[in-house]
């Protein structure tokens, strides 16, 4: 294309190829083999034969786990609630009262999150335990009577996981709050609507696609998380993370497990579609708005 | 509530007294605005290392109870180290997390280059796969590793460790190096070729040297994700492959324990180490370690 004999500086493009053969075989071949075991029958304890049996996602259908697939839902969905409650003011401060220092300031946001899932999880165990030191300040000060008995309870699952996810939900909002256009947050004020309406005509519906990114990012992982109630939940309101991961790595019933683990990647699908359609016609219509 | 009146009552009398002050007046409520918002900045903060203040202070806790504190000691240190299965947790991690970082920064680097050679297609395609590998629940993986492992009869234990670990950490590594790659110009090395440079001298002599910050940062995040790391290795680890995580998990599950104070206090300082020397290396050539350049 370019004229003549232009040396070239491009590197061999088979480069990819070690990181491409990696990939299907220690990522792609394993997600597939997951589909053979979900219909694959069980035979005494170890025996597993492939076929195309659906007793196991049968014996999903049972109440006991609709109840389990009940209280993820809910928990997953107040985490998230929760994530984008704090994230959305925070990441709006972040991104229009800052003015130095903060490049520093998110890198304070992402440190927490690269740290250890399980210490971080363990840290509120500590801090949330009847006796530990929030318990104690709180009796001291007289706010509560008894030691604090959220340990162990949804409530200390639903504090682990806000805590863990939140600087997932608050880049994405930070992203979409900093390019918004703010000179429309003035013209609405300008023009007479109040604070409120501003928000709500304005920054909400331009920051919508950062919500949406933040809410898929944090909800789908929590559907699926097994440290954080296995380490604060105690044996109260099952959650999905916890039964999958007993089913391989207590009751060893694989077939099942896999079961309940392509239930899982097919919500996760079903997710990330329903994200690209809302997101596509976002798009378009924030365009639309704008213009 | 007083104090806004007072303020609304501070408004009035300043729009009383026309022509106003050359200082714009803020209504109340605006102020009230910028107080709750900045109150929620310091608020989100404390709540993020308020956790990890408290983990590193019960380590020096000379108390036989974890959450009652009693006093600075490092009993507890002496104690959690002297335990052999603790400390062969340990140098397992350590060894396990160094393979998976190397590995991992191989197929990285070399993926990334020969990325930015690759038609538009190969390159959405790779893509594709490479953000599956982070949008996936962990747990889906470690599942699916698992069941892989025993179908193929590869033993559980180091070796899957480190397999399972390179996976994503393959993608981090690659995005890390892409970023960099995308920030370089270019002419230097057309410049190279132009003097009569082979390919070879100047991958060498110009494209590697200035990619190589990206390189190292990429190893040491790939080697914290694997170090920290509890649920993959969970499920792909056998009885005699107990690493460091997955020691303290197993304790945790039975309620608080000392010695996790000391094992978790003892990984965030190696964490935090690793992290910040990412982060110095990549601020060198001007690049950050934030999630926010993956164009997610």
């Amino acid at each position: 294309m370019a004229g003549g004999g232009r040396p070239s500086v491009a590197e061999p493009r088979g480069l990819i190829f070690p990181a491409w053969v990696y990939y299907t075989v220690f990522f792609l071949a394993p997600l597939t083999i997951i589909v053979a075991y979900a219909f694959a029958h069980r035979e005494g304890f170890f025996e597993i034969t492939f076929g195309l049996t659906t007793e196991n996602f049968v014996e999903l259908w049972d109440p006991l786990y609709l109840k389990i697939y009940g209280n993820t839902l809910v928990m997953a969905a107040g985490g998230t609630l929760g994530c984008l409650l704090i994230g959305y003011p925070f990441a709006y401060w972040l991104a229009t009262r800052v003015r130095s220092h903060r490049t520093l300031l998110l890198l304070l946001v992402i440190v927490p999150f690269w740290t250890s899932i399980l210490i971080r999880t363990y840290a509120w165990q500590l801090i949330l335990s009847p006796r530990g030191p929030l318990s104690s300040v709180l009796q001291a000060l007289q706010v509560i009577a008894n030691p604090l008995g959220v340990l162990n309870t949804s409530k200390a699952v639903l504090i682990g996981v806000i805590y863990d996810y939140l600087p997932l939900m608050i880049f994405p909002l930070y992203v979409s709050i900093e390019r918004m256009d703010r000179r429309l947050v003035e013209a609405s004020r300008d023009l007479g609507a109040g604070r409120w309406r501003t928000f709500r005509r304005i920054t909400l519906p331009l920051t919508m696609p950062g919500i949406l990114t933040g809410c898929l990012l944090v909800f789908v992982p929590m559907t699926g998380e097994y440290v954080v109630p296995t380490i604060l939940g105690g044996a109260k309101g099952a959650l999905f993370g916890p039964i999958v991961a007993g089913a391989f790595l207590d009751a060893l019933n694989y077939p099942f497990g896999a079961a309940m683990a392509l239930v899982m990647v097919v919500f996760l699908l079903a997710a990330i579609f329903l994200y690209l359609r809302v997101m596509g016609r976002r798009t378009e219509r924030g365009l639309g708005a704008a213009l | 509530m007083s104090r806004v009146a007072v303020r609304r009552a501070g408004r009035s009398i300043g729009a009383a007294r026309a022509p106003g002050p050359l200082i714009p007046r803020i209504p109340a409520a605006e102020r009230l605005t910028e107080v709750a918002l900045r109150g929620v900045g310091v608020f989100v903060y404390a709540v993020f290392y308020a956790p990890i203040v408290v983990v590193i202070v019960y380590a020096f806790n000379d108390s036989r109870l974890v959450e009652v504190w009693r006093g600075f000691g490092l009993s507890w240190w002496g104690q959690t180290w002297a335990d052999e299965s603790i400390r062969s947790a340990l140098t397992l991690s350590l060894w396990t997390a160094a393979a998976n970082a190397v590995l991992a920064t191989v197929l990285g680097t070399a993926a990334a280059i020969g990325l930015r050679n690759v038609g538009r297609r190969t390159r959405t395609g790779f893509d594709l796969v490479m953000y599956m590998t982070l949008i996936v629940p962990e747990i889906v993986i470690a599942i699916a590793s698992l069941l892989f492992f025993v179908t193929i009869g590869l033993p559980l234990g180091p070796v899957a460790i480190i397999i399972t670990h390179a996976v994503f950490n393959t993608s981090v590594v690659a995005l890390i190096c892409r970023a960099r790659l995308a920030g370089m110009d270019r002419t230097l090395e057309e410049a190279s070729a132009d003097l009569g440079a082979t390919r070879w001298v100047t991958f060498r002599e110009v494209t590697f040297p200035q990619l190589l910050p990206a390189v190292l940062a990429g190893g040491l995040l790939a080697f914290t994700f694997s170090f920290d790391d509890v649920v993959l290795s969970t499920f792909v680890s056998a009885p005699g492959s107990t690493t460091l995580p997955i020691r303290v998990f197993s304790e945790l599950r039975f309620g608080l324990s000392p010695k996790a104070n000391v094992v978790a206090t003892s990984m965030l300082a190696i964490t935090l180490t690793a992290i910040l020397a990412a982060q110095i290396l990549l601020r060198r050539s001007g690049q950050q370690i934030l999630p926010a350049e993956a164009p997610t």
